[in-house]
């Protein structure tokens, strides 16, 4: 059942050839990952009823058919603090190439990790964890494995991680869970196994891990060209 | 710990044919050289006729569709007409005629083929390719190549177009190496011919058209000749390296890989985080690790973790001892092995009292005993024994390093088979190094014929400990 809905938002989304942040969290819900609360709004009018139903600070995303990494374009808001802010950045975003819609999302806080998927050529679909942010390109501290993963490959990705000591409460912050981290991971393997005829890449960056949660703040999934689809 | 999301199967890759028999083409009585020329003495396959016929102990038999003769022995026309049944024909015709001759190879019941031709996928002539394997496919017949050197069996066989006196082999052992180079493979037997590292097998499978590294890992995973096993790899097919990293987990003998290649990614753009940093090398390293390969990543890797893996099966944890007549030699060693994530825990003062109570007493006063243990110039075989003895019955090491400079003036020649006899009884893989210089031959031997490795340097002793650390259990 879950192939089947994945199999159904996936074809929706060929042509753009990623599938949006709400329909990608949608997605991962269902498959056992946590996501923040979120609404999408079209209309400023929106705003109010939706936001009466969060509580600030709220963090606000652009939807957009055409920006793959929102944060490089100023779409991404935090620490909104009123309904008069969040109107404003809805201006401002609607600005923005090929805008659709704003998502509203109630903040996270914790560690920010990412964890990552490709279908790689030679050993198919590959799983990374790893320190994630903006910076995580620059730093590069990430662990590899095939997938699916299970438990002790987990533990062993975390221990293979440079950062590992700020996973387990490094000189006073709070650990995270390490159980939510592992059935994060394991879930998230069990997904792309699912997905893996569909999907080229995906990240999901950052992944907002805490002594309580392992939430998914942000979830990009990347599909293949359309040419090299095979069918099924 | 059971997670409510059960991991699923992945998604079936590259359908596997059937396991080929491999014995008649890798052990072969009779083989056949198909393509031998009347008019060029050293065309490739006279080469090879004449060093199977001179050297090994097969009978072998020359093919040219024009008969005749040579080097005084007779020509046949055709594989057909061969007084006996042949097990492996080496077929060194030009690309135009392989399949034809592969056909009477496998009409004439011949075990298996070494192709030697060029001229296939690496030119562009993928189709001939093709229909080698396809025809081969069909009657479950097993070639190798084309485009390769082939097999190289000690004592029994070698299909290389190199003149006897060009080669230089490794004696008869353990080690089985698969290379998708033939050049590879020649450099790489050179090298492990200088380290007395013995072979089972070498196969160069250049285009790998049928017989690829999965198929052979499977065949030398059973091979009773066999173990450990060498890869030099390139690249994969799609989805066949996972195939490949499976069944490596299941094989019950150490697999090691060199990859070439580590610094080319894909020249796609990539538009996620994680395809940027999961590059083609970075997924390769870290998916052999998760599976128990141990990866070379050079060549001196290659060769001293054959060489340690040939000895030792145990996988350790990587605590080290290290014993010297030299605190230099001891401090680079150090410095090798945390490089290489290895250990060296120190002694405390009542361990170093009982170790020093054993030496010798003109060295007691001097030796340093902390670990690594410096037991000076003056040190006799009594007080490397005494000192190999207590690191090898210690709980905290689990592989022990012993560094000799046979120039001392103290020990003997026999040091290296009474030093081995200590750790086995301990059952405590211990390594050596010795300087490789003609003169310490016996003491080198003294170790090697005893089942101790031997490294002519300090880092190629480290390099072995550390294959001992990433090796699988079991």
């Amino acid at each position: 059942m879950l192939k089947t809905e994945i199999k159904t938002v996936l074809a929706a989304a060929r042509i753009r050839g990623w599938v949006s942040e709400p329909d990608a969290k949608g997605l991962l819900s269902a498959s056992g990952l946590e996501v923040p609360r979120f609404i999408a709004v079209t209309d400023p009018r929106q705003i109010e009823p939706v936001a009466s139903d969060l509580e600030f600070p709220l963090a606000a995303k652009i939807v957009s058919g055409r920006i793959v990494h929102k944060s490089d374009v100023g779409g991404v808001r935090t620490g909104i603090k009123s309904i008069r802010e969040l109107t404003e950045v809805f201006e401002t975003f609607s600005r923005l190439d090929g805008f659709e819609a704003m998502l509203i999302e109630q903040m996270v806080s914790g560690l920010e990790l990412i964890i990552g998927a490709k279908m790689d050529d030679q050993f198919g679909p590959v799983i990374l964890l790893g320190m994630g942010g903006t910076g995580v390109e620059i730093y590069q501290d990430v662990s590899l494995r095939m997938a699916p993963v299970g438990t002790e490959d987990v533990e062993a990705m975390i221990k293979g991680l440079k950062a590992a000591p700020l996973l387990s409460g490094y000189r006073g912050q709070q650990a995270v869970n390490r159980d939510e981290l592992i059935r994060t991971l394991v879930c998230f393997s069990e997904f792309v196994m699912a997905a893996a005829d569909m999907i080229e890449s995906i990240d999901l960056n950052p992944v907002m891990c805490s002594e309580e949660k392992c939430i998914v703040a942000d979830a990009r999934i990347i599909l293949p060209p359309v040419e090299d689809l095979t069918a099924g | 710990m059971q997670n409510t999301c059960v991991p699923s199967n992945g998604p079936s890759m590259e359908s596997r044919p059937a396991a080929w028999d491999f014995k008649r083409l890798f052990h072969p009585k009779t083989v056949a050289v198909v393509g031998v020329s009347l008019k060029r003495d050293r065309h490739p396959a006279n080469v090879i006729f004449n060093k199977i016929h001179l050297r090994y102990p097969v009978d072998v038999f020359a093919v040219n569709p024009g008969g005749g003769d040579l080097f005084g022995q007779k020509v046949y026309t055709g594989i057909q007409d061969l007084p006996q049944p042949v097990d492996l024909a080496i077929i060194a015709v030009r690309a135009e005629y392989t399949l034809d001759t592969l056909r009477d190879c496998i009409d004439a019941g011949v075990g298996g083929a070494t192709i030697i031709s060029g001229g296939f996928a690496e030119v562009g002539r993928i189709d001939l390719q093709q229909q080698l394997a396809d025809l081969a496919r069909q009657h479950d017949f097993p070639f190798i190549g084309p485009n390769c050197l082939g097999i190289y069996v000690p004592d029994r066989i070698d299909t290389f177009f190199i003149p006897s006196e060009r080669m230089i082999r490794p004696v008869s052992g353990k080690v089985a190496l698969v290379s998708q180079s033939g050049g590879v493979l020649v450099d790489q037997m050179t090298k492990f011919a200088e380290q007395g590292i013995g072979f089972s097998l070498g196969v160069s499978i250049g285009n790998k058209a049928l017989v690829r590294e999965l198929d052979l890992l499977e065949y030398l995973a059973s091979d009773p000749g066999t173990g450990v096993l060498a890869f030099y790899i390139e690249g994969f097919a799609r989805g066949e390296g996972r195939d490949f990293v499976q069944a490596a987990r299941r094989c019950p003998k150490p697999v090691i890989v060199l990859k070439s290649g580590k610094t080319s990614e894909g020249m796609r753009a990539v538009s996620s985080h994680t395809a940027s940093m999961a590059g083609d090398y970075a997924v390769f390293s870290a998916v052999l690790a998760q599976h128990g390969i141990v990866e070379a990543v050079n060549e001196l890797e290659l060769v001293s973790f054959c060489e340690a893996l040939s000895c030792y099966r145990k996988p350790i944890d990587g605590r080290v001892g290290i014993i010297s007549p030299s605190g230099g030699h001891g401090a680079l060693a150090v410095d090798i092995c945390s490089r290489h994530g290895l250990s060296i825990p120190a002694f405390n003062q009542e361990q170093q009292s009982k170790i020093r109570a054993d030496l010798s007493s003109s060295v007691q006063p001097i030796a340093s005993l902390t670990n690594p243990i410096d037991l000076t110039g003056s040190a006799t075989d009594g007080d490397f024994m005494a000192a190999a003895e207590y690191l090898a019955r210690s709980p905290e090491l689990d592989a022990i390093i012993v560094l000799l400079l046979p120039y001392t003036p103290e020990i003997t020649s026999d040091l290296g088979a009474r030093l081995s006899r200590v750790c086995r009884r301990h059952n405590k893989p211990l390594i050596a190094y010795v300087p490789h210089v003609e003169r310490y031959r016996m003491l080198i031997e003294g170790f090697e014929f005893n089942g101790v490795p031997v490294s002519p340097s300090i880092k190629g002793a480290v390099l072995m400990v550390k294959a001992l650390k990433r090796n699988k259990p079991c």
